[in-house]
């Protein structure tokens, strides 16, 4: 029992320590908001962009949202921040998390956005324009309400599980909760301020993962 | 155009290619490797608790729930740390491999474990109830009548989990364990060229890229039919 203690719950090492592991969690709070904001609002400009159905526009659309569907978030960090600045393009680990976790979300959001979007009864669209709405109204008072609340449950999952990954920050160097305790750790041979961003990771995502539920029951299947 | 050869030196330098390519192979190996095991596992573990929580046993679904939340709310990364890191201190050391599929399969058997739950949830009462009035067990009614109906329900969401998971491979590398991430960094270091990192990505998009557009035809067909 001591040895647990001691070990993980270790009272000397957590005061020496949690300031530099409380920064790191408004470090990673930061990156969360900011991939949310550009992330989802990237997502929606890039359905709304699609709802014009250029044929060459499209082409590059479908092209960024596979792109960044199918790689695996960590391959995108470690590429924008290793493999860039041979191209010339150096960033900090802060903006390299940032922009790779944005892009990855912005690609789910705006296919969750186009699903719902062409989910609308054609009939909405027939409506709207017969009472002579013209494109951009229709798209903008009609169907968008409509489609951003069938979005909600999917956005809300995909978004908790992609800022979950400004935990890979720590891959290049970013001090958020994880890599600052890393450090702490390896300073301290004691792994009590890993347990310390075990809680902090709890607080920040326990109520988002329990809320989700909610929201799921709340605008899932049958909701109207 | 001279542009154009540098770029192609940089990021697709063939001397480089051929040097490493043994070395990402291996590395696709294992990625491979880690996500055979880590899928059926965290499926099965998943399915198991989202039918312990069908029988409605107040205290037995509180922990359920319990268990699928804490676990779903941890970034892989930092269980795969705490796993690989932290218990090596009480004298539990796991190779890279063990920690890898340990941390995969925790997280994911939450995320799992919640989709099943919820589709086993959608089954109307009422079918389990006509179950019992034909005779049926309350273990065949779970897989005879609930389970099938269920299942059609949550493909999409198991999908895309999967695949989410199969990428999700990728954080084993943070443990020096030589997947094809890790291989790829350990290649860019030989030879100071990121040729190997831009292979592993492709590798990972032409392995990946089927399975994205299904995941995404199987959600489209799952919101139209709402």
């Amino acid at each position: 029992m001591d040895r647990i203690a001691d070990n993980y719950f270790n009272l000397a090492i957590l005061t020496r320590y949690y300031p530099a592991i409380l920064d790191g969690f408004w470090v990673t709070c930061a990156v969360a908001a900011l991939v949310v904001v550009a992330g989802i609002g990237g997502g929606l400009a890039i359905a709304v962009a699609r709802a014009f159905e250029k044929r060459a526009l499209n082409a590059v659309i479908v092209g960024w949202i596979d792109f960044f569907r199918t790689m695996p978030q960590l391959v995108v960090i470690v590429i924008v921040y290793f493999a860039l600045p041979y191209g010339g393009i150096t960033l900090s680990p802060f903006a390299a998390t940032v922009l790779a976790l944005g892009a990855v979300l912005s690609a789910f959001a705006a296919e969750i956005f186009t699903s719902a979007i062409q989910s609308i009864p054609r009939g909405q669209w027939d409506s709207a324009r017969a009472l002579g709405l013209g494109f951009l109204p229709t798209l903008f008072l009609v169907i968008l309400p409509q489609a951003i609340r069938l979005a909600i449950p999917l956005l809300t999952n995909r978004t908790i599980a992609i800022i979950k990954g400004t935990a890979l920050g720590s891959a290049v160097s970013l001090p958020e909760i994880l890599g600052s305790a890393q450090s702490a750790m390896a300073i301290a041979a004691n792994p009590s301020p890993l347990s310390l961003a075990a809680a902090l990771y709890l607080i920040l995502f326990l109520p988002l993962v329990v809320a989700s539920r909610f929201i799921e029951r709340r605008f899932g299947p049958g909701w109207r | 155009m001279e542009g154009l050869h540098l770029f192609l030196d940089n990021f697709a330098n063939l001397a480089s290619l051929t040097r490493v390519y043994p070395l990402l192979l291996q590395g696709l190996w294992l990625t491979v490797l880690l996500a055979v095991v880590a899928v059926p596992l965290a499926t099965a573990v998943g399915l198991l608790i989202a039918i312990a929580y069908s029988f409605h046993r107040r205290a037995l679904n509180v922990a359920l729930l319990v268990y699928i939340d804490f676990f779903r709310s941890f970034p892989v990364l930092v269980l795969l740390v705490l796993v690989f890191f932290g218990l090596p201190f009480v004298g539990l050391t796991l190779d890279g491999f063990s920690a890898a599929i340990l941390a995969l399969v925790l997280n994911n058997s939450g995320y799992y474990g919640e989709i099943f739950r919820a589709g086993i949830e959608a089954v109307p009462m009422g079918q389990r109830d006509a179950a019992r009035a034909l005779g049926l067990r309350p273990l065949p009614t779970v897989f005879l009548v609930v389970l099938p109906q269920a299942l059609r329900a949550v493909i999409a969401p198991l999908a895309s989990n999967s695949l989410e998971l199969v990428k999700t491979t990728a954080v084993a590398s943070m443990v020096a364990l030589p997947e094809l991430l890790r291989s790829a960094r350990v290649a860019l270091e030989q030879t100071y060229n990121p040729t190997p990192l831009m292979a592993a990505g492709v590798i990972y998009f032409v392995l990946l890229w089927p399975f994205a557009r299904l995941v995404a035809r199987l959600e489209r067909r799952m919101l139209t039919r709402q």
